[in-house]
C-alpha cells in the first residue's frame, strides 16, 4: 500500500501540520516506505488469531470512585501562556 | 406531498460518580474554574488514565435496564479532533465493543399505545471542558473542570416517526437514568443533553433521506421546538426544489431556529483507534451480578405494582411513578396509614399544587409523608371532612404541627353526633320556611342551600354525609 500526495495533504491537515510542497513529497515517500515495511507482515497466516485491542494480554484494572486530587490550579497555570480569572486563554474559537 | 419524519436521538448522560472517569478529580458542579482539573484532565505529558469502577457499574445498570447485550469485553478508543476544550487532542471514547450493545426501550404514547424503540448502543466516554466566549481581549477562556466527567452516550435507532415519539423517548430515557441513580438528570446544568438526527422521506419510501444533526438542546421543550423548526425547514427546502445537506446545526432557543455550524461542515474524520493507555475492560459475571443486585425497581415495574397493589388507575399509577421521589413519597404516605387512592390524589393535586405554587421540589416539601398520612387517616375515619382537611393541610404546611394537633388546637373535629346535627338542622328548617315550602313543591336543588346553612352554622365541622341523610329525612317527611 502506498500513499499519494493528496493523502498526505489530508493527514497533515487533520493533524494541523503546515507542510510545504517539498515536505509533502518527502513524507509521501517516507510514509509509503513505512507502510511497505509493515505490509511484510501480511505473509503471516492469521486465520486463527483473535484480534487484540492491546499488545498486553491483560485486563484493565479499575479505580475506586474516590476524589483523590487536590486543587493545583496555581501550579498548573504557572506554565500556561495566558490566564485570566482562573481560565486558560486561547485564541478565539467562536465563528 | 406527504412526508414521513425519521428521528434518532443521542443522549449524553453525565454519570453521578464522585470523581472523573479517568482521574481522581471531583466532578462537583459549580466549582471555581479549573480547580477540579488535574494533570490527567489537562493532558499533561506522561500521565495515564485509570478507569473509574463506578462508571463501569453505572453503565452496566443502564444496559440491564434496557435489556441490552453486554459483552465480556469492552474497549476504549481515541476519537481525534482539535478543539481548545479538549486538551489531549482526542477524546477517550468507545468505538468497537462498547460497554452496552443492542437493547430497546418501550415508550408510551397518547391513547395508551406503546412503541418499542431500538437502542443501538451505549458507550462510556469523557466529557470535554467548556469554552467561554465572553470577551477576554479577543481571546476565549477555557474551564476544564468538566473535562473528564464520565458520560454515557446512549444512541437510539432511527425508529421515531414523529416529534412526539422523540420527546416521549427522551423523557423515558431521562426517567430511567434518574431512577437508576446513575445521572442527576439536571438539564440546565448539562447533566443530560440530547442531540437529535432528523430526516424526511416521502411517505412509503424505503431509503432514508439526508439527515441533519441538531445540537445544543437543553430542555424537552427546546427539543420539541428545535425538531419542529428543523422539520419545517427541511420540508420547505425540499418542496422548493432544494436538497438537505448533511450537517450539524445548532439550536438557538432565543431565536427559536436552527443554524448551520460552518466550522463542522468538513466531514468529520475522527480516526478512531484503540487507546494504547487503556487495556480492554473485562466484564466478569460477578460484576454483572452485582450490578443486577443493585438495580432499583424500574418505572414500568413500579407502575404495574402500583396498579395491582394499591388498586390505582393506570393513569394515576403512571403519573405517580413519573419521578422516583414522588413514587417514594406516595408509598411513605400510604405506609403512614393513608388510603392509597386518597393518598394518590393528595400527593398529585393538593401537595403537587402547593409545591408548584411555592416553587419547591418534593424533597423540600414542608409536609412530610407521615404528616400527610396522618391527615388522610383523619378524613378516612370521619374526624374531619375533606374540606376541613384542606385547612389542616395548610396549617401543617405552615409548621403548626401534625394533623391531630392542628385539629385539636383549632377545634376542627367533625360533628358526627347525629343528635347535635339534628338540633342544628331543626333550627335551619325553622328559620327558612319559604325554602322548605319550595323544596317540598319539587325544587330539590335547594338541598344544597340547606346543606350550606348547616355547614355555616357548624363552621364546616358537620359530617357532610350525616347532614345530607338527616336533612333529606326531615325535609321529605
Amino acid at each position: 500500500m502506498s500513499l499519494d500526495h493528496s493523502d498526505v495533504e489530508k493527514i497533515a491537515h487533520l493533524a494541523r501540520m503546515a507542510l510545504d510542497e517539498s515536505q509533502i513529497d518527502a513524507y509521501t515517500k517516507d510514509l509509503s516506505n513505512i507502510l511497505g515495511l509493515v505490509e511484510a507482515l501480511e505473509i503471516a497466516n492469521t486465520d486463527h488469531v483473535e484480534p487484540m485491542a492491546h499488545p498486553l494480554h491483560m485486563a484493565q484494572r479499575l479505580r475506586q470512585d474516590q476524589v483523590t486530587e487536590k486543587d493545583h490550579r496555581e501550579e498548573n497555570q504557572s506554565v500556561a501562556p495566558s490566564v485570566e480569572s482562573g481560565l486558560y486563554l486561547v485564541p478565539q474559537v467562536i465563528e | 406531498m406527504q412526508w414521513e419524519t425519521v428521528i434518532g436521538l443521542e443522549v449524553h448522560a453525565q454519570l453521578a460518580t464522585k470523581s472523573k472517569i479517568f482521574s481522581g478529580a471531583s466532578i462537583a458542579y459549580g466549582a471555581e474554574p479549573n480547580t477540579q482539573a488535574c494533570i490527567v484532565d489537562l493532558g499533561f505529558p506522561g500521565v495515564l488514565p485509570v478507569l473509574n469502577e463506578e462508571a463501569v457499574n453505572m453503565a452496566l445498570k443502564f444496559g440491564l435496564a434496557v435489556n441490552a447485550e453486554i459483552g465480556e469485553r469492552s474497549i476504549f478508543a481515541r476519537k481525534n479532533y482539535f478543539y481548545p476544550d479538549l486538551p489531549k487532542g482526542y477524546q477517550i471514547s468507545q468505538f468497537e465493543l462498547p460497554i452496552v450493545g443492542k437493547g430497546s426501550l418501550t415508550i408510551d404514547l397518547e391513547g395508551g399505545t406503546q412503541k418499542v424503540i431500538g437502542i443501538t448502543r451505549a458507550h462510556l466516554e469523557e466529557d470535554a471542558g467548556k469554552s467561554l466566549h465572553e470577551d477576554f481581549h479577543g481571546m476565549t477562556g477555557i474551564d476544564l473542570n468538566r473535562a473528564g466527567t464520565p458520560l454515557l452516550e446512549i444512541v437510539s435507532e432511527p425508529d421515531m416517526r414523529s416529534i412526539k415519539e422523540a420527546v416521549a423517548y427522551a423523557r423515558k430515557i431521562h426517567q430511567l437514568v434518574v431512577y437508576l441513580g446513575i445521572c442527576d438528570g439536571n438539564m440546565q446544568e448539562g447533566s443530560f443533553r440530547v442531540d437529535a438526527n432528523l430526516s424526511i422521506r416521502p411517505m412509503g419510501q424505503e431509503p432514508m433521506g439526508t439527515r441533519t444533526e441538531l445540537k445544543n438542546i437543553n430542555s424537552f421543550r427546546f427539543l420539541e421546538r428545535a425538531l419542529n423548526f428543523e422539520l419545517e425547514r427541511q420540508i420547505d427546502l425540499v418542496e422548493s426544489g432544494g436538497q438537505v445537506v448533511q450537517e450539524t446545526r445548532l439550536y438557538d432557543a432565543d431565536r427559536d431556529e436552527t443554524r448551520s455550524m460552518r466550522s463542522k461542515e468538513e466531514a468529520n474524520d475522527y480516526r478512531y483507534f484503540p487507546d494504547p493507555d487503556l487495556l480492554p475492560v473485562e466484564i466478569n459475571p460477578a460484576r454483572l451480578d452485582a450490578a443486577r443486585q443493585g438495580m432499583p425497581e424500574l418505572p414500568d415495574q413500579k407502575r404495574a405494582r402500583f396498579e395491582s397493589d394499591y388498586n390505582l388507575s393506570a393513569d394515576d399509577a403512571g403519573k405517580l411513578t413519573q419521578s422516583r421521589p414522588q413514587a417514594d413519597y406516595f408509598e411513605a404516605t400510604v405506609e403512614a396509614g393513608a388510603n392509597p387512592k386518597m393518598a394518590a390524589n393528595w400527593v398529585m393535586v393538593e401537595l403537587g399544587g402547593a409545591l408548584n405554587k411555592a416553587g419547591l421540589e418534593l424533597n423540600n416539601s414542608p409536609v412530610s409523608p407521615s404528616q400527610l398520612g396522618g391527615l388522610l387517616k383523619r378524613i378516612a375515619d370521619n374526624t374531619i371532612s375533606g374540606k376541613i382537611a384542606k385547612q389542616v393541610f395548610e396549617a401543617i404546611w405552615n409548621g403548626e404541627g401534625d394533623a391531630d394537633s392542628v385539629i385539636e388546637a383549632r377545634g376542627l373535629k367533625q360533628i358526627t353526633d347525629s343528635g347535635a346535627i339534628e338540633a342544628i338542622i331543626d333550627e335551619v328548617i325553622a328559620n327558612n320556611p319559604k325554602q322548605v315550602e319550595q323544596f317540598r313543591a319539587g325544587k330539590e336543588k335547594l338541598l344544597g342551600f340547606f346543606v350550606g346553612q348547616v355547614m355555616k352554622a357548624t363552621q364546616g365541622k358537620a359530617s357532610p354525609g350525616e347532614v345530607n341523610k338527616i336533612l333529606l329525612g326531615k325535609l321529605k317527611g
